[in-house]
């Protein structure tokens, strides 16, 4: 039983105009970590290696499942970690520019 | 049990759209990544769940899941870690590359475990191993270009017109073919091998000043190509969270083309002139001012505003820290100084502010184009560090490589100082005409050492 194809797509096209709405009001400043954030995010995708090499049955289909386990793996915790590293920077900023205001 | 975790996904797509409008704030980004990464985590952990609740995930699956996510997670944290910031550029661009690479995977191996998957999952499955492998191949090429490992200009060969065509024809034709049979094995290599070879000659031509632009292309297609891997599997949380990184791909492409006037289709039809560094201009050099760093330093040091123009030379220099603390020693004796920061200034979007962040720069300090060009007027100096085709007043002129491209109005200020370590060409390949500028006094060195320099010459001048 799959999900009806329109609700798919609907669901395709309405994440797309969120993004768009969402996404263009990011400042210059935070692009690079807004980059590295969506990033991030595309390492969801380590859910869907999680589903193929959970079926997975010779060889080959494990081969294929450990290196989508894997670079989605690496692209979900390496994103979200860089990405923290960049930002503790950028708030590590803020506070600096409090002292010498004070 | 599912029906749980697709309320669960549910809940973690709306906290990624959360996570990404939080980070509209530098106060309340950290927290955004936070809540996006903890959504995450919950997901991850829902989805192992769901496979433990099924009991007919076999043990060699689990193990190749373990291992796996181990190798990746390692890997992954390793490199978040250690890489200089510097660099950050090639690591995103890394990161691009397996996540793409991760969604063309997931289409293949599904389309060869299926009998008959039929066209609902045929036609995205071809697209998700077009899109995923081009992510993947065309973004490991822009890390060599980055990393130095493949030379960062514009690289011509025989049939360098030939080749992109006939690779594209072999996509076609692999998508088509797979589309007609889904089970046939020669064309899911076909497609795969082709579209991995695109990858490369798509990125080859291009030069390292157009990089931002390609970055955020390669951003956008592994977004694209982990939604279309959702649609393979039928996964709304791949669908939804691929669609919002492909919006932000394409938002942040759209930016950068715009700030070097060029379209996306010209840039990636490859780089002009020929490429960054170039050999000197020969007889231009007669008629440059070159100055020494003491010069330098006094002019600085009796300045009332001061402005700090950095580009991807700063950024290679690593002198962030160098350029703060020289502007920490002038602001101590009443100067003025701010940092104007071209969108496509460095090899990413956003790539100077990251590093002035690392150098604990203070905020308000910051212009970007807009608000920089207006005080140009009233700078007494306009330091140039490491940027050459964002500071070139022959843009305002039509007829030229970079005509029309939106630049610092550097040449308005009072008068300008450009660090540089000689007279080489930016990536436009033309004369800079701001160092022919008599107001203009060229500092010909490392950015990183005359930064030092320069600190240590104004320091004399206050004590």
């Amino acid at each position: 039983m799959s999900t009806p194809l329109v609700i798919v797509v609907t669901a395709f096209v309405l994440s797309l105009l969120v993004g768009f709405e969402v996404i263009s009001k990011v400042p210059p400043t935070l692009h690079t970590p807004l980059m590295s954030g969506a990033n991030a995010v595309h390492g969801v995708v380590v859910i869907g290696a999680l589903l193929v090499a959970a079926v997975a049955d010779n060889l080959i289909g494990y081969l294929l499942a450990f290196a989508a386990v894997a670079f989605g793996a690496a692209n979900v915790v390496g994103g979200y970690v860089v990405t923290d590293r960049m930002l503790h920077m950028f708030r590590a900023r803020g506070r600096a520019t409090g002292r010498t205001e004070a | 049990m599912g029906t749980a975790v697709q309320y669960i996904y549910l809940a973690a797509a709306a906290s990624f759209v959360i996570g990404l409008h939080l980070m509209n704030n530098p106060a309340t980004a950290r927290r955004g990544n936070l809540l996006s990464g903890g959504a995450m985590a919950v997901a991850v952990a829902a989805t192992v769940a769901l496979l433990i609740s099924w009991g007919t995930v076999s043990t060699t699956a689990w193990l190749v899941i373990a291992a796996g996510a181990a190798t990746g997670s390692t890997a992954g944290v390793y490199a978040a870690r250690r890489v200089h910031l510097t660099a950050m550029p090639q690591l995103v661009s890394l990161f691009n590359a397996v996540g793409g690479g991760a969604a063309a995977l997931i289409a293949i191996a599904h389309l060869l475990s299926e009998t008959d998957p039929g066209a609902r999952f045929t036609v995205p499955g071809a697209l998700d191993i077009l899109i995923g492998a081009v992510a993947f191949s065309g973004s490991l090429v822009a890390a060599g270009k980055l990393q130095g490992w493949v030379p960062a200009h514009p690289i011509v060969y025989r049939g360098a017109r030939l080749l992109p065509v006939v690779l594209a024809a072999g996509v076609l034709a692999g998508v088509l073919w797979l589309v007609a049979a889904p089970e046939s094995l020669g064309a899911l290599l076909l497609l795969t091998a082709a579209a991995l070879g695109f990858g490369v000659v798509m990125v080859l031509p291009i030069g390292g000043a157009d990089m931002p632009v390609v970055i955020s292309l390669l951003n956008a297609a592994a977004g694209l190509a982990v939604s279309l891997a959702g649609f393979v599997l039928d996964e709304l949380v791949l669908v939804i969270a691929g669609a919002l990184v492909g919006a932000a791909g394409s938002i942040l492409t759209k930016l950068m083309a715009e700030a070097m006037n060029r379209s996306v289709l010209h840039i990636m039809l490859g780089g002009f002139g020929t490429g960054d560094g170039g050999g000197a201009a020969a007889g231009s050099e007669a008629q440059v001012r070159s100055v020494t760093v003491e010069d330098v330093a006094i002019q600085l040091a009796y300045a009332d505003r001061v402005v700090i123009v950095p580009g991807y030379g700063l950024a290679a220099a690593q002198a962030q820290h160098q350029a703060a603390a020289l502007a920490a020693l002038l602001e101590e004796r009443g100067v003025t100084v701010t940092y104007a920061i071209h969108p496509v200034a460095g090899r990413m979007p956003g790539h100077m502010n990251v590093l002035l962040a690392e150098a604990n720069v203070p905020y308000p300090q910051l212009r970007d184009l807009e608000q920089a060009n207006p005080e140009f007027p009233q700078a007494d100096v306009a330091l140039v560090v490491g940027a050459n085709d964002v500071t070139n007043p022959a843009a305002r002129r039509p007829g030229t490589a970079i005509s029309g491209m939106p630049i610092l109005d550097v040449d308005r200020a009072r008068s300008i100082v450009v660090i540089k370590r000689s007279m080489g060409h930016g990536y436009a390949g033309i004369d800079n005409e701001l160092y022919t500028d008599p107001r203009t006094g060229m500092l010909f060195a490392d950015a990183k050492q005359a930064l030092t320099d320069l600190a240590a010459a104004v320091r004399t001048f206050v004590r």
